[in-house]
């Protein structure tokens, strides 16, 4: 890592004394082959009541700096050399790097000066103990308060995170909790000892993004009324953009680049760090690809039209009346946050699920219309022939124990369309149209990178000469560098062969840079349908505004927080997660 | 994902590695299940080949060598002038003069040369031809040579509890055989139909695992007439084992089949329109194998440990059957193994046979899963 | 909680009767029945049975009934007034002769229990921080040679180092001026004296399997992420073990009653039989041998009800200490 631009030191640390201050810290893991240095050579500062993210992509050594410094590293993980110098508002300092990880000095300072929240919550907390029995423990831990004392600080720290009826919700599981609400919780833990330090590591990721900015907003606002400082680890560019102070960039365990966060946007010096908020701003826009290509043909037969269709699991109605059409050589994106039924879309179409009840006509190559929500045996085989599917999960998608060319080459195989030699050649045409190298054929999917992964499931969807390919998430589990390589590939396929795609997503930035059309989901109906420049920019419907509303956008001049609110919906039942509103239009 | 470390040794050869190939590397790096699969694959040859591994004659008795003590082979003799060779002492029987008990005296002015591969009692292999090579034959057939001492009749036990291996080792494997047809059948129609049938399935499962398995074996064994042929005995003693047996692994099945219905790989190839048989066997069961290899060889020490408790009561084969249950009801009672505490020594084989199976098992089911580390 | 109590409770009527029906075809099965062996038996002494006497004897203890006709008596005599039917070995009512021996074999598997709970919990815990260390590999071994050794050779090893060692009689549950006296201080005394070994014996195997149950809950726990949240909020490493991981460890821990107690009780037969215990086993044995059709069918049900049970408990223990299912 030589290419490692000269980092200018902090600027501007004259403001008063460093709340933490992390020298040269490397934190090695001893493996059987070696060494291996998760974080190497790192120092930064945090100033008290600011807020530093440390970003980057998977593997880069973010999460394992932030657990460094509480020395709750994973085994066999320790902390090498450096040090990490805890600068407490009594006066004393304390070297947290050279302390033990059992001793109690470094007890005393987790939870009480530093504490720390997680990315899942729900595993973060115990599922056997409630909610109160986790917070009180730390109170009466640091603070030495008594029983009554306790719970009802405890239950005045759920009202400061806003959890309704707190007096109640102090004796419930976390089972019991939306995900948003045990977020909360466990930053109603974090904050009991009203620590100095806050480290989120990823706190939002598992998220919906309207509730994604709800807990960004609580954050922010804590850190306002408590003055304590944030160490914010996210891999979103737009997270960052929103809440940071400072950014510091790491890739391979080592620094990239370090700043103040409207240099790092503005004025970024590192390829890395470019290419990274590259990415993000990207997704601002439709991808070039699609500006260059003609006009769709607005008025042709739809190739796919869908009516009325319903599907439901046990009580829940996951599809709702849904009617939406496919035009040929279009890309329709299905936007929506969990559990509003996109993927159940997907997978009904493709008749992994039964729907309850509506058609879905489809347009075969010879102008005959079937209806797929009615097809049986042969019929629907040969329809799925017309029709595939890229799934989400680049791992769980591949069989493990076949290889690439077995996995690519089964459709042919197993339609009776080609064997032997002549399946190998096709089947290293389909590697050479993704960007592989077909002389890796016989390896494993295990041999594969994500993003190869992906490709390969590409292949498969594409041997068979489809007219629509169902993508359901095809890119959320890849880093951002490797995204835009597998999002330019789809468009550049759909050219090629004249696909229509349907393209299931949770990120409106994918949507816009690659669809034609959208629609938007919430629970299980279908709320609007759009042109993407319109629907992404410019919707209609107030869900939509709300959700386009919470998207961090990824540039720190444009913070305006008011803008942001949540959509009620206007139904007789009253959801009582609704209540979580209170934290809107602040 | 494959476990990182064996990714890092040799990334080329893992790359194009089938799963038996990763199992096997995973497998291999577990030392003590190594010693174990060596110890197993052992016995069963001892197993298969008892003839040519016993000294003796099984079930030839001995009137003047009742209770006749252990002897061990000698390769350095110092007592007649100094030479080298396998060789064992003769034993001099004297009585005591005051109880009359029989008093063996190794005397060393008899030394027996051993020969390894000599001939010895013919034996059939397999039911397929007679010989009468062995390991290890004496070369005086009147003195004759106990390894593991002999037993109230004069047989010699380490004859005996090598050929008891036979019985005893297979019983184990043809019971398990049959548990897992059982289990398989009806472990797969619970997973792969799931809904109501499986909750039925699910109910007999957890019932059968509930019930106590010894008496019920004994009422069961009980049933069988005593006078049946040893062939006959020995099929009934591996169902009535089975009987039991097979709740177990159906579970273990189902359990496969329900995790692996919802991956998104058989999704995929349903969609690619690969037919449901070719997705059970090309997709699921190469999925599950290994797992369902391993649970078989944990399953196969429980089933020989329960024949041996069989016999052993008395329940289960019956002499002049020869298994290591029937071989240690020669040590039922405390006057017996008090004088000749040898007849121990079939329960060793027991414990050996039994240990090293379960760790081989334990290292296999360790190894079965080399994608999800 | 009460819902899924009931229904569990519902659930053992359907059980009992499988058992129950179970049982008595067991008892069935032999070719032949008791009147046939009782025959025999005189035979081999030169008595000569003839064909009325057969079939009087047949109609007494209603043998000449269909299967279905005598298990609807046998269960009825049963539900209505705890009469278990004859014995006709012994000549006298079932439910004398098993009561005594049933409460023995109760105590056996239930000291055997506490046993193995009390020493596997603190080793597997022990075994599971303490990984790959001196002692998880000492306890690791000792858990493999305890599930491999059968436990009646493990007792007569025991009984042979009594006897060789010590001069001692290990066998039974009472010393022999005990055996056939009255309930009394002295007697309990001299049980809890003796009942150490089979205790010892039926423990083994048990408390070998059941270290490694909770080993490997214990390593499944460790590494969760609620586990460092504790440790992030500074509790000392012993409590947040107790508190945390311990605890969910122990839920699995509690459903292992379920298979626990019939292996103990199904191992219990087996020691009882070698030690000579006055349990149900060594009875049942000769009942089967005999074709004592009552009295084994009353031991093999009650045998069977008595796991039963033991799994409902644990399901009931289960869902008394998880509220994920408490609350579901």
């Amino acid at each position: 890592m030589t290419d490692i631009l000269s980092i200018t030191p902090r600027p501007s640390m004259a403001a008063g004394k460093t709340l933490l201050d992390v020298k040269n810290l490397v934190t090695e893991f001893p493996l059987r082959t070696g060494i291996f240095k998760a974080v190497n050579d790192i120092s930064f500062s945090i100033e008290p009541g600011k807020t530093l993210c440390v970003v980057g992509e998977s593997g880069s050594g973010k999460s394992v700096t932030a657990r460094s410094i509480l020395q709750i590293i994973d085994s066999p993980g320790r902390i090498a050399s450096g040090s990490i110098i805890l600068n407490r508002q009594d006066g004393t300092s304390v070297d947290l790097a050279r302390l033990d990880p059992r001793s109690k000095a470094i007890r005393a300072v987790r939870g009480r000066d530093i504490a720390m929240i997680f990315q899942e919550p729900m595993s973060s907390l115990s599922p056997v103990h409630t909610v109160g029995d986790q917070i009180t423990e730390v109170l009466r831990l640091h603070l030495n308060m008594s029983k009554a004392q306790a719970r009802k600080e405890a239950a005045e720290l759920l009202r400061q995170v806003e959890i309704p009826n707190p007096e109640q919700a102090l004796d419930r599981y976390a089972f019991q909790y939306s995900g948003g609400m045990r977020q909360r919780a466990m930053i109603a833990m974090a904050l009991a000892c009203k620590p100095q330090l806050l480290i989120a590591d990823e706190p939002t990721t598992a998220l919906d993004v309207t509730t994604q900015a709800e807990i960004l907003d609580l954050i922010k606002r804590l850190q306002q009324t408590t003055g304590m400082a944030v160490l914010f680890i996210t891999h979103d560019m737009g997270v960052v953009a929103q809440i940071a102070d400072d950014v510091l960039v790491m890739h391979h365990g080592v620094i990239k680049e370090y700043g103040p966060v409207d240099q790092i946007f503005h004025t970024p010096k590192d390829p890395y760090t470019k290419m990274l908020i590259g990415s993000v701003l990207k997704l601002e826009q439709k991808a070039e690809i699609r500006l260059a290509r003609p006009p769709l043909d607005t008025t042709a037969e739809p190739i796919l039209d869908i009516r009325n269709l319903s599907m439901h699991f046990g009580e829940m109605k996951a599809l709702n009346d849904v009617s939406i059409a496919l035009l040929p050589g279009e890309t329709l994106g299905i936007v929506g946050e969990s559990g509003s039924g996109k993927t159940t879309l997907g997978r009904s179409i493709m008749r992994l699920y039964d729907p309850a009840s509506g058609e879905m006509h489809y347009r075969r190559a010879d102008g005959r219309v079937v209806d797929l929500a009615r097809l049986e045996g042969r019929e629907l085989k040969a329809a799925r022939r017309e029709l595939r599917m890229v799934f989400q999960d680049p791992f769980g998608s591949l069989n493990p124990r076949m290889t690439v060319a077995q996995v690519i080459g089964e459709p042919l195989l197993v339609n009776g369309l080609s064997k032997g030699k002549e399946l190998d050649e096709r089947v290293c045409h389909l590697m050479d149209q993704v960007g592989l190298d077909p002389a890796g054929r016989e390896r494993y999917p295990h041999a594969f990178s994500g993003g190869q992964r992906q490709r390969i499931g590409i292949a498969r969807a594409i041997t068979l000469n489809p007219r629509i390919i169902v993508a359901d998430e095809a890119t959320s589990a890849l880093d951002v560098s490797v995204r835009f390589q597998v999002l330019d590939l789809l468009m550049r396929l759909q050219d090629e062969l004249k696909l229509a795609y349907i393209f299931i997503s949770h990120d409106i930035g994918v949507i816009r840079y690659m669809c034609d059309r959208v629609g938007v989901m919430y629970r299980g109906r279908l709320v609007e349908v759009g042109e993407a420049d319109k629907v992404c920019n410019n919707p209609d419907h107030p869900y939509t505004q709300a959700l386009i509303s919470a998207i961090p956008r990824p540039d720190p001049r444009d913070r305006d927080r008011s803008k942001r609110f949540r959509y009620i919906e206007p139904s007789p039942h009253i959801d009582p997660s609704n209540v979580k509103n209170r934290s809107s239009a602040r | 994902m494959v476990d990182a470390t064996i990714l890092n040794d040799r990334p080329d050869r893992v790359a194009v590695a089938a799963q038996w190939q990763l199992i096997w590397w995973a497998f291999k790096r577990h030392k003590l299940a190594m010693a174990a699969l060596f110890v197993t694959v052992a016995m069963y040859i001892v197993a298969i080949f008892p003839g040519f591994f016993a000294i003796n004659d099984p079930i030839l008795q001995n009137a003047r060598s009742t209770f006749h003590p252990p002897q061990s082979i000698h390769f350095l003799d110092t007592a007649n002038g100094f030479s080298f060779g396998p060789h064992y002492y003769g034993m001099k029987l004297t009585r005591d003069p005051n109880t009359l008990a029989a008093i063996f005296v190794e005397d060393t002015n008899t030394k027996i040369p051993i020969q390894f591969f000599g001939r010895g009692y013919t034996y059939s292999v397999l039911g397929l031809f007679e010989t009468n090579i062995h390991l290890i034959a004496t070369t005086d057939n009147t003195k004759p040579l106990y390894l593991f001492g002999a037993d109230r009749l004069g047989r010699d036990v380490y004859s005996r509890t090598v050929q008891g291996a036979q019985i005893s080792l297979s019983i184990g494997l043809v019971g398990v055989f049959l548990s897992l047809l059982l289990g398989i059948v009806l472990g797969g129609i619970s997973g792969y139909y799931g809904g109501r049938i499986d909750f039925v399935m699910q109910r007999v499962i957890d019932f059968v695992l509930s019930l106590p398995t010894i008496p019920i074996w004994l009422a069961l064994a009980a049933a069988l007439p005593q006078g049946w042929p040893a062939a006959l005995q020995y099929m009934m003693i591996t169902i009535i084992l089975s009987f039991t047996g097979w709740a177990q692994l159906a579970r273990v099945v189902r359990g496969r089949f329900l995790s692996l219905r919802t991956e998104e790989f058989v999704a995929a190839a349903r969609l690619d329109g690969v037919s449901e048989g070719r997705i059970i066997f090309r997709h699921m069961l190469p999925s599950f194998s290994s797992h369902i290899i391993a649970s078989m060889t944990l399953a196969v020490p429980a089933m020989i440990l329960a024949e041996t408790s069989l016999s052993f009561l008395g329940l289960g084969l019956q002499p002049p059957t020869v298994s290591w249950g029937v071989l240690l009801r020669e040590a039922q009672n405390i006057r017996s193994i008090a004088t000749a505490p040898w007849l121990f020594m079939p329960g060793l084989a027991v414990v050996i046979a039994v240990m090293a199976l379960n760790l081989f098992g334990d290292g296999l089911r360790d190894a079965a899963d080399p994608y999800n580390k | 909680m009460l819902k899924f109590i009931i229904k569990r409770l519902l659930w053992m009527i359907p059980s009992l009767f499988a058992v129950s029906f179970l049982a008595f075809v067991l008892i069935q099965l032999p070719p032949g029945d008791f009147v046939t062996t009782y025959i025999a038996t005189l035979a081999s002494s030169n008595e000569v049975v003839d064909q009325n006497t057969a079939a009087a004897l047949r109609e007494r203890f209603g043998l000449d009934q269909s299967m279905l006709v005598q298990y609807l008596k046998w269960i009825w005599g049963i539900l209505s007034r705890g009469d278990f039917g004859i014995s006709f070995e012994w000549q006298q009512p079932v439910s004398g002769l098993i009561w005594e021996r049933m409460a023995l074999t109760l105590v056996l598997a239930l000291a055997s229990l506490i046993a193995t709970w009390a020493i596997a919990l603190p080793i597997g815990v022990y075994s599971a921080v303490k990984k790959y260390s001196i002692g998880d590999y000492a306890f690791t071994a000792f858990t493999f040679f305890g599930l491999s050794i059968p436990s009646f050779l493990l007792a007569l090893v025991l009984m042979y180092i009594a006897a060789v060692e010590f001069g001692a009689d290990v066998g039974g549950l009472f010393s022999p001026e005990f055996e056939t006296a009255p309930w009394s201080i002295a007697k309990m005394l001299d049980l809890l004296s003796r009942l150490w070994l089979p205790v010892a014996i039926l423990a083994v195997s048990s408390t070998a399997s059941l270290i490694r149950v909770m080993r490997a809950n214990m390593l499944d726990e460790l590494p969760k992420p609620y586990v460092t949240t504790a440790r992030a909020k500074g509790l000392s490493e012993f409590r947040l073990l107790i508190k945390y991981p311990l605890r969910i460890a122990l839920n699995p821990f509690i459903s292992t009653i379920a298979w626990l107690l019939p292996n103990l009780i199904s191992g219990s037969v087996v020691v009882a039989i070698v030690l000579n215990l006055p349990t149900a086993a060594p009875l049942l044995l000769q009942a089967l041998m005999a074709q004592d059709m009552y009295l084994a069918g009353a031991f093999v049900l009650l045998i069977c009800a008595l796991t039963l049970i033991g799994s409902l408990i644990s399901d009931i223990l289960l869902a008394l200490v998880d509220p994920r299912i408490r609350l579901e």
